[in-house]
């Protein structure tokens, strides 16, 4: 056991200075890397970090610290951390604070912050962060004095990692980090001094039974399950469930992966972008059973119109979610698993669903996913180039995405198998993902390989993280889905704005993205035609020293289907043109 | 500062859609912009608001919050609060459980002619004199946020120089669920 002064329990009488102590703390937490960049309000930290255990990756901008934050969580299941000074250090790592707020990702994040004395005076690099982040935090803290470093660590990572995950913001003064204090760590919840905070509630045994007499009654139930499924670590007992009551399965793109996408029951990504059947089933459903989903506004379509002859159990651990968007007829406050468990123990069993069944599978026969036949000499489908990277892709290996098409058709084209092989940006739909957070995935898992299907759009806005990647020794693989526009933005601007395309095209060849990896330390390669993109999938994969960015040039006309359009009902899901009755 | 439009219902014969929360939170610092800051990004509507130390002092604070329950489900409202780490307990007092009660503070001017109707009104209203000079008059009435409603409007007669309300407080009638409680 190494680290930073080894022989240090949770109370001795020695002086740290608060330095010491924050960075002492997160050893206590088990933590084994934090992605950072240190600045003037930080520097005292950055100093006992030389002598730690914790390892630092030292990012180029403070927004990839949060985002391989984030990717490190969400391929892990443990909290990510990153590290930034006050002011625009702390203003930068804003957005992927939203992120991760919007995702329920657990984060612990520290900021440097001017000298006590200082604060509110406008001083060099001061920013008011816990004010700024107070909407898009789960908590936060200004720590007042070295003292309460502890105690203020330990309750941001109790805090991030219970009840409904988040991230939580921790602001230390730049005299708290340099005075001194008399080392301790919390040894109990009780000395983290929390008394509104109770994330664990006991399961409510007459809700449950409600619920199994719901599940009896079903004729036609849909599992729908959210991200809080991943999250409660239930896709063990999801299976078991589902396998023993032979019902469907729809994952939300938070949960891809909780179910296996190989698995006859499974229908695939319910909503905007979702499988026909997946969308259609929830649509025509008796019994409706949200498990850690929170009918985000992209699965539900035009509320009214949602779902409209099912009754619903609503399944989550923040019982706030209950009956904000949609009346539950029975909601339980509880993590997904032991609801599932408790289920079990039930033998809730539904009525008999071959019906049900054989009008699945009507639509899944008649609407699966398709795209147009690959054309020799034509630019790439987007769709065939995920395939084949999935085809010739090892069992286990973690995907990451930014946000836009290339990740609704990662998403539909990418088999998931098991839980933390999809990263991604949900709720936020945060642009420029992608490249920090297949970073943090791959720097938690390393054995893993990590691809991330990226677009050029996203790639532009954060691929100086690849120096970073190639610096510490992050071999990840980039596979620029190059279109030359902003993809979804030009299939709305086509399809709803009379092809009226405003400010979406980006040139497939500036940047060049080729050299630029190559400026970057990475390997750079380009494939136009099927012949190159075999083969470049095949280098990339036989490169596992150095990061590997492939610059694909895709159709620009591809558009994502099914869709349902925004504020539309389910029922007018639009299918893949191929698909489509002649007019 | 807009002044918010008379709020109907604070007043006996008009319907009610107004909801009294009684939060009590950590004495910390920021606790309150959190608290103001969770109603404003959600959309919910604070009529007012009144923030005191509660029963045990340093360590808790009472706000007594009334919500506008048509600006979204009182549901919400209390479980988004609920998730505020800081908050300790909430309890949601029913208008008609509930004892309301409001401080009002009134500097008018008075000259010899309107004196004596002023003394009558404060008396009508069991208000007390609380400070006069050579041209005017400072009155407090505590009392029920209708009975404030009511001297304010009667005190339209007359010529305000200053005129401050606090926003009420609430406590359950006897007998009825006891407001958020300090825990051991």
């Amino acid at each position: 056991m190494g680290g930073l002064f080894p022989y240090l329990t949770r109370r001795n009488i020695v002086q740290l200075t608060g330095a010491q102590a924050l960075i002492k703390s997160l050893e206590m937490e088990g933590v084994e890397v934090v992605f950072g960049l240190p600045g003037g309000a930080i520097l005292p930290v950055y100093d006992p970090l030389i002598d730690s255990s914790v390892r630092h990756v030292l990012v180029r901008h403070e927004q990839g610290a949060g985002h391989m934050a984030e990717g490190y969580a969400l391929a892990t299941g443990r909290p990510g951390v990153a590290m930034v000074t006050s002011g625009p250090g702390a203003t930068n790592i804003v957005t992927p604070i939203g992120n991760a707020h919007m995702d329920s990702t657990p984060l612990v994040v520290i900021t440097g912050q001017v000298s006590s004395a200082a604060i509110g005076t406008d001083a060099f690099q001061e920013c008011d962060i816990t004010g700024i982040t107070m909407g898009i935090t789960k908590h936060n803290f200004l720590v007042k004095s070295a003292h309460e470093i502890p105690r203020a660590v330990a309750a941001a990572f109790h805090i991030a990692t219970t009840g409904r995950p988040g991230p939580v913001l921790v602001d230390v003064p730049k005299d708290v980090t340099q005075s001194m204090m008399e080392w301790w760590y919390p040894s109990s919840i009780e000395e983290l001094d929390l008394p509104g905070y109770h994330p664990v509630v006991e399961l409510d045994e007459d809700r449950v039974a409600q619920a199994v007499e719901l599940i009896r009654a079903a004729e036609r139930p849909v599992l729908y399950v959210g991200g809080g499924t991943l999250k409660s670590h239930a896709a063990a007992q999801l299976r078991a469930f589902a396998e023993r009551t032979g019902m469907p399965v729809v994952t939300t793109l938070m949960a891809r992966g909780a179910f296996p996408d190989s698995h006859p029951q499974h229908l695939g990504m319910p909503g905007m972008h979702g499988m026909y059947a997946a969308v259609t089933a929830i649509q025509k459903c008796d019994l409706l059973i949200s498990l850690g989903a929170r009918f985000d506004d992209r699965v539900t379509g035009k509320i009214p119109a949602f779902a409209p002859h099912a009754k619903v159990i609503h399944v989550d651990i923040d019982k706030a979610e209950f009956n904000k968007v949609r009346r539950a007829d029975v909601s339980i406050r509880s993590n997904v698993a032991a609801v599932l468990s408790a289920w079990d123990e039930h033998q809730a069993r539904p009525q008999d669903l071959d019906v049900w069944w054989k009008e699945i599978d009507a639509w899944r026969e008649t609407y699966p996913l398709v795209y147009d036949e690959p054309v020799e000499g034509a630019p790439l489908r987007p769709q065939f180039v995920i395939e084949s990277i999935a085809r010739a892709a090892a069992p286990g290996t973690i995907v990451a995405s930014g946000v836009g098409q290339h990740q609704m058709w990662a998403s539909q084209f990418w088999k998931f198998e098991e839980p933390g092989t999809w990263v991604n940006s949900g709720g936020a739909g945060t642009m420029g993902f992608g490249v920090p957070a297949a970073i943090g995935a791959k720097a938690g898992r390393p054995e893993s390989v990590v691809w991330c299907i990226d677009g050029d759009g996203c790639f532009q806005m954060t691929a100086q993280e690849l120096v970073t990647a190639r610096a510490e020794g992050i071999p990840i693989k980039v596979a620029i889905l190059n279109n030359a526009y902003l993809g979804m933005v030009r299939q709305w601007q086509e399809m709803f704005y009379d092809e009226r395309y405003s400010e979406v095209y980006l040139s497939p060849d500036l940047p060049d993205y080729v050299k630029w990896a190559e400026a970057m330390g990475c390997v750079g390669l380009r494939a136009t035609n099927i012949e190159e993109m075999h083969a470049a999938i095949a280098t990339a994969n036989s490169i596992n020293d150095v990061p590997v960015v492939i610059d694909f040039r895709t159709d620009s006309s591809e558009k994502v289907f099914p869709m349902v359009a925004a504020g539309a009902s389910n029922d007018d899901i639009m299918v893949h043109p191929l698909q489509r009755e002649p007019q | 500062m807009n002044t918010p439009e008379p709020f109907l219902g604070a007043t006996s014969h008009s319907p009610v859609r107004h909801h009294i929360l009684s939060v009590l939170v950590e004495n910390k610092a920021g606790v309150l912009a959190r608290v103001a800051g969770l109603f404003a990004r959600r959309g919910f509507n604070i009529y007012s608001l009144a923030v005191a130390p509660a029963e045990t002092k340093a360590r808790f604070s009472r706000i007594t919050i009334v919500v506008d329950a048509e600006s979204a489900p009182l549901e919400q409202i209390v479980e988004q609060l609920d998730k505020l780490v800081n908050v300790v307990a909430i309890s949601d007092i029913a208008p008609k459980d509930a004892l309301e009660r409001e401080l009002l503070l009134a500097t008018i001017k008075t000259d010899v002619d309107n004196r004596t109707s002023l003394l009558d009104v404060v008396g009508n209203y069991g208000a007390a004199i609380v400070d006069v000079d050579a041209g005017s008059v400072t009155l407090m009435l505590a009392g029920t946020p209708a009975a404030c409603d009511e001297l304010e409007r009667e005190l339209e007669n007359y010529t305000t120089v200053e005129l401050h309300r606090t926003g009420r407080v609430a406590l359950p009638r006897l007998g009825k669920a006891a407001a958020a409680a300090v825990p051991d």
